[in-house]
C-alpha cells in the first residue's frame, strides 16, 4: 500500500555537530521528532531508516579533491592551510571528528527520501537533517559541508530522468544549489530569502536568472529586512504557483529553513508560525497539481532551536499528513525540555500575537517586496 | 587593482581603411560597442564607437537613402583624440576619467601598441570585486570616530574572532565627527563579533542585534 508520507530518521543523523558553541545544532531534529511522537502525530510505521550515501553519490556534485579533504580533515590529517582552501576549519564550518561520515549520513537520508518518493512507495518524504544548501562543489560554506539538496537533484536527474523544481524558503539565499544547476534547463530553482544586501551569502538578486541553456530557470525573490507573514507568504505563494506552472516539474524538492522567523538570531525577517503552516500547505497543493503529489522536503537553517524549529518542522510533517495541530503543546515534551531550553518554551502551537513591536515601515516593505516579485517573475509573465 | 588585471585582452579592432559598413557588421557580430582603429603594427590610430556609426547611418525612416555612405572608410568618422591608459595605471584613476570625461571605453597602450581595452562594464566589474560581493559573506556597518587608528582597532576585533575580511570600505558619514566602516566578512554568524564591538563602545549600524525592529 502506498504511504502518504514517510519520515526519514535515525540517531546517526545527529552526529553532524561542529561544537557546543556552534549555532548549527541538530538537537533541533531530535526535538522536532520527539514533539511529533509526543503529540501522537508520528507513528512507527511512518518512520524509515536512512542509509549512508556512497562517495560516488557525493561526487555527483562534489569534486574528488574536496571529498578527500573532508575525509582527511575528519581523521585529523589535513593541514590547516589546505583545509582553509576548502572552506574547512573556519568559524562557520569547523573541523570535527568523522565529519565525512556524519555528512554522508545526512546526504543518504535525503537520498532515502528521494527513493521512497520516486519509486512510488510514498507520495511525500521528509528528511529534516538535510537542506544544507550552501555547500559548493569544492568548498564548504555557511555551516554546510556536502550539499544534500544538490546531490539529491542530480541523483533524481540521472536515476529517474526527472525535471526537478527546487524551492527554498530559508532566510538565506540557496546559493549552492543555484550555482550547481545554473546552466541546466532541466532543474529550476526558486529561492525566497532576505535580501543579500547585508545578509550572508550576499547573492540571490532578481538578476541572477541562470546562464546559457539554463537562462530563465533560476528565480530569486529577495525580500526586505523586517518582512512579515502576509508579505512573505504573498511572495512565496505567487512565485511558487507561477514558476511551477511555467516549468511543469516531475517532482518538487523543498528546502525548509525556518530562520526567517522573528525569533531567529541570525536573520532580520519577522515572520511567525503562521508562515510555517502555510508554506507546506501550498507546496503540497502544487505537488498534487503538477507532480502527482511527488514532494521531498528537507530541513535547512533554523537557529532558535527551542522556540521555532521544533514546532515549525513538526507542522511540515503534519501538513504532509493533512493535519494541522493547534492549541496546547504536549505536556510531556515541555516537561522533558523545559530545564535545558535557553528560552522559555512556547506553550501553544501558534505564536501569541504581539511577539514583536509593530514594524513602522510595514507598508513600504510590502510595496517594495511586491515590486521585487513583479521583476522576478517578469520573464515568465511576459510570455503568457 | 592595476589596469592590466581588469582590462579585456582580446580586443576586437578594425583597420583604418575598412568601411563603415564593415564596422557596423563587426559590432553586431561580436556584440561590442567600441572598435579601436589600428594600423598593421597594432598602433592605435583612433576609436569608433556605436555613436559614430549611428551618426553616419541613415535614419530608420530613410533606410535606403545614401547607403553609399557605408562604403566610406572608418577613418572618416573615427575619433583620433582618445583617452588612453597604461597597463600599470590603477583602477581608481580610470574611474575618475570615465566619470569626468563621460566616455564609454579607454584603450590601453603599451609603447603605443594596443594591448587591451577597459569598458564601463569592466570598470563596474572591478568595483564588484573591490566590494567583495562576489564571495559569500555578511555585511557589517560600524560607525567610528573620525580619528586615526580606528580601522586597525576594529579590524583587530575581527581578527580575534578569526573572521576573514573579503573587503573594507570607509564611507564618509553625514556627521563629520564620525566615519562608517563597511566590512564584508566570510561568515554566516557575525553575532559574536557584533556583541563584542558593542561592548567596546562602537555603534554597529547594521545588522541590528536580535529583538530590535528598527533601523538606526
Amino acid at each position: 500500500m502506498k504511504n502518504d508520507a514517510v519520515f526519514v530518521y535515525s540517531p546517526d543523523l545527529l552526529n553532524y555537530k561542529f561544537n557546543d558553541n556552534h549555532p548549527f545544532n541538530q538537537l533541533r531534529v531530535q526535538l522536532a521528532y520527539e514533539l511529533l511522537k509526543d503529540s501522537g502525530c508520528l507513528h512507527e510505521d511512518q518512520i524509515v531508516l536512512p542509509r549512508k550515501a556512497t562517495d560516488d553519490e557525493i561526487m555527483l556534485i562534489h569534486d574528488k579533491g574536496y571529498v578527500d579533504a573532508v575525509q582527511k580533515a575528519g581523521d585529523g590529517k589535513l593541514s590547516k592551510e589546505i583545509a582553509l582552501n576548502y572552506g574547512l576549519g573556519t568559524e562557520d564550518t569547523p573541523i570535527f571528528t568523522n565529519m565525512h561520515e556524519a555528512s554522508s549520513w545526512v546526504v543518504g537520508a535525503t537520498l532515502t527520501a528521494v527513493d521512497w518518493v520516486m519509486e512510488g512507495k510514498a507520495k511525500h518524504a521528509l528528511s529534516l537533517s538535510g537542506g544544507l544548501h550552501h555547500g559548493f562543489r569544492g568548498k564548504a560554506s555557511g555551516f554546510c559541508i556536502y550539499n544534500d539538496s544538490s546531490i539529491a537533484i542530480e541523483y533524481m536527474k540521472q536515476k529517474y530522468k526527472a525535471r526537478v523544481l527546487y524551492v527554498d524558503t530559508d532566510a538565506h539565499h540557496g546559493d549552492g544549489v543555484q550555482w550547481a544547476f545554473y546552466d541546466d534547463p532541466d532543474v529550476c530553482t526558486l529561492s525566497i530569502h532576505e535580501t543579500g544586501r547585508y545578509l550572508f551569502p550576499g547573492t540571490g538578486s532578481i538578476h541572477e536568472k541562470g546562464a546559457g541553456k539554463g537562462y530563465g530557470y533560476s528565480f530569486n525573490v529577495p525580500v526586505d529586512a523586517f518582512t512579515e507573514d502576509e508579505s512573505f507568504l504573498e511572495c512565496y505563494e505567487k512565485s511558487l504557483w507561477e514558476v511551477a506552472d511555467f516549468f511543469k516539474p516531475d517532482v518538487i524538492i523543498t528546502q525548509n529553513g525556518v530562520d526567517a522567523h522573528y525569533y531567529d538570531p541570525l536573520t532580520h525577517l519577522s515572520v511567525t508560525m503562521k508562515t510555517y503552516t502555510e508554506i507546506p500547505k501550498i507546496a503540497k497543493k502544487v505537488a498534487e497539481k503538477y507532480c502527482e503529489g511527488r514532494w521531498i522536503a528537507t530541513g535547512g537553517g533554523g537557529y532558535d532551536i527551542w522556540r521555532v524549529v521544533p514546532r515549525a518542522w513538526a507542522y511540515l510533517w503534519c501538513v504532509m499528513n493533512n493535519h494541522v495541530p493547534t492549541g496546547q503543546i504536549a505536556e510531556n515534551w515541555l516537561s522533558r525540555w523545559d530545564q535545558e531550553a535557553k528560552h522559555p518554551l512556547p506553550r501553544t502551537w501558534e505564536d501569541e500575537s504581539g511577539i514583536y513591536k509593530p514594524i513602522p515601515r510595514k507598508e513600504e516593505i510590502t510595496s517594495k517586496n511586491r515590486a521585487t516579485l513583479e521583476k522576478s517573475l517578469f520573464s515568465i509573465r511576459k510570455s503568457s | 587593482m592595476i589596469v592590466q588585471n581588469m582590462m579585456q585582452k582580446n580586443v576586437v579592432t578594425i583597420h583604418a581603411n575598412e568601411t563603415i559598413g564593415a564596422a557596423l557588421k563587426l559590432m553586431l557580430e561580436k556584440d561590442v560597442r567600441n572598435l579601436p582603429v589600428t594600423d598593421e603594427a597594432g598602433h592605435l590610430l583612433g576609436l569608433v564607437t556605436d555613436r559614430e556609426v549611428k551618426d553616419a547611418s541613415p535614419s530608420i525612416f530613410h533606410q535606403n537613402e545614401h547607403v553609399e555612405d557605408f562604403e566610406k572608410p572608418v577613418s572618416t568618422i573615427m575619433k583620433s583624440a582618445v583617452f588612453t591608459a597604461h597597463p600599470f595605471d590603477i583602477a581608481e584613476e580610470l574611474s575618475q576619467i570615465f566619470y569626468e570625461e563621460n566616455i564609454s571605453c579607454i584603450p590601453v597602450l603599451d609603447e603605443n601598441r594596443l594591448v587591451g581595452l577597459v569598458t564601463e562594464r569592466d570598470m563596474l566589474h572591478a568595483f564588484i570585486q573591490l566590494t567583495g560581493t562576489h564571495q559569500p559573506g555578511s555585511h557589517l556597518e560600524i560607525a567610528v570616530p573620525n580619528q586615526a587608528g580606528q580601522l586597525a582597532k576594529v579590524a583587530s576585533v575581527l581578527k580575534d574572532f578569526h573572521l576573514n575580511i573579503s573587503s573594507v570600505l570607509v564611507y564618509p558619514s553625514l556627521n563629520e565627527n564620525e566615519k562608517i566602516i563597511v566590512f564584508r566578512v566570510g561568515t554566516m554568524n557575525p553575532l559574536p563579533v557584533i556583541e563584542h564591538l558593542i561592548e567596546y563602545g562602537y555603534e554597529v549600524k547594521w545588522p541590528p542585534i536580535p529583538g530590535e525592529n528598527h533601523e538606526k
